[in-house]
C-alpha cells in the first residue's frame, strides 16, 4: 500500500502541546507528509470554524486529532498511527 | 523566569502535595516552556495541551495545575499532559496509558 501523502493526513494540534509535538515528530520521522493546523495560532473566526470541523470528527474536541481519510486518532497513540498508516 | 527556574519553583511546591514531575525532564521543560508561552500570550499559565480562550475566568479550570489533575492522577497516575504524575507512574508501577480529556467540550469550544 502506498504511503499516504500530505493531502490525506491532517493533524489538528496546538503549538504548545507535548502530545501534538510527539505526533508531529513521529510522523516526520516516519516520512509521512501531513497538513498541520495549530489551532492556538488561529484568530477568532478561523478558530471557530476549525473547532467545529474538529468537533464533527472528534466530539471531545481535544488535541492532537489526527485524520487519515475517514479514520481519526485522538491523542498521541503511536501503535495506532503505525497500524493506520502501515508504518 | 525561564523553564528551569519554573521547574525548581513548582517542584518544591508540588512534591510535598504528592505531585511529581514526569521523570522525562526534557519533556517537562518543553511543557514548562509551553506554560511560559501561554503566560506571555494570555497573562496566565493555562495548560499547554489545551486550547485557551484568552479569558482568565473562562479558563480558570485549565490554569496549571488544572482542576482535572487530581482525578487524572488518581485514576491514571498522570495528568492529561504527563507533566504531573504520581510516584508509582514514574517508578513504572503504573502503565503509561493515554489520559483522556476530562474538560467538557463546551469549555473547549470557548465562550460565544
Amino acid at each position: 500500500m502506498p504511503m499516504p501523502d500530505k493531502t490525506d493526513v491532517t493533524l489538528y494540534a496546538l503549538s504548545t502541546c507535548i502530545h501534538c509535538k510527539n505526533t508531529k515528530e513521529f510522523l516526520t520521522q516516519c516520512g509521512v507528509g501531513y497538513h498541520c493546523i495549530d489551532v492556538d495560532t488561529l484568530e477568532a473566526p478561523d478558530r471557530k470554524k476549525i473547532l467545529q470541523e474538529i468537533k464533527a470528527i472528534n466530539p471531545e474536541c481535544s488535541f492532537p486529532t489526527l485524520v487519515v481519510g475517514d479514520k481519526v486518532i485522538v491523542g498521541f497513540k503511536k501503535e495506532e498511527i503505525q497500524e493506520l498508516l502501515n508504518l | 523566569m525561564n523553564a528551569e527556574e519554573l521547574y525548581e519553583m513548582l517542584r518544591k511546591a508540588q512534591e510535598p502535595q504528592g505531585y511529581f514531575f514526569n521523570q522525562d525532564k526534557i519533556k517537562v521543560l518543553e511543557l514548562l516552556e509551553g506554560l511560559l508561552v501561554n503566560k506571555a500570550r494570555y497573562g496566565y499559565m493555562s495548560c499547554p495541551c489545551r486550547l485557551a480562550a484568552a479569558d482568565r475566568d473562562w479558563d480558570r479550570d485549565i490554569i496549571c495545575p488544572c482542576i482535572y489533575r487530581e482525578p487524572d492522577v488518581a485514576q491514571y497516575g498522570s495528568c492529561f499532559c504527563n507533566l504531573y504524575v504520581s510516584r508509582q507512574w514514574n517508578d513504572g508501577a503504573l502503565p503509561h496509558t493515554y489520559v483522556p480529556e476530562r474538560r467538557p467540550v463546551e469549555k473547549i469550544l470557548g465562550p460565544d
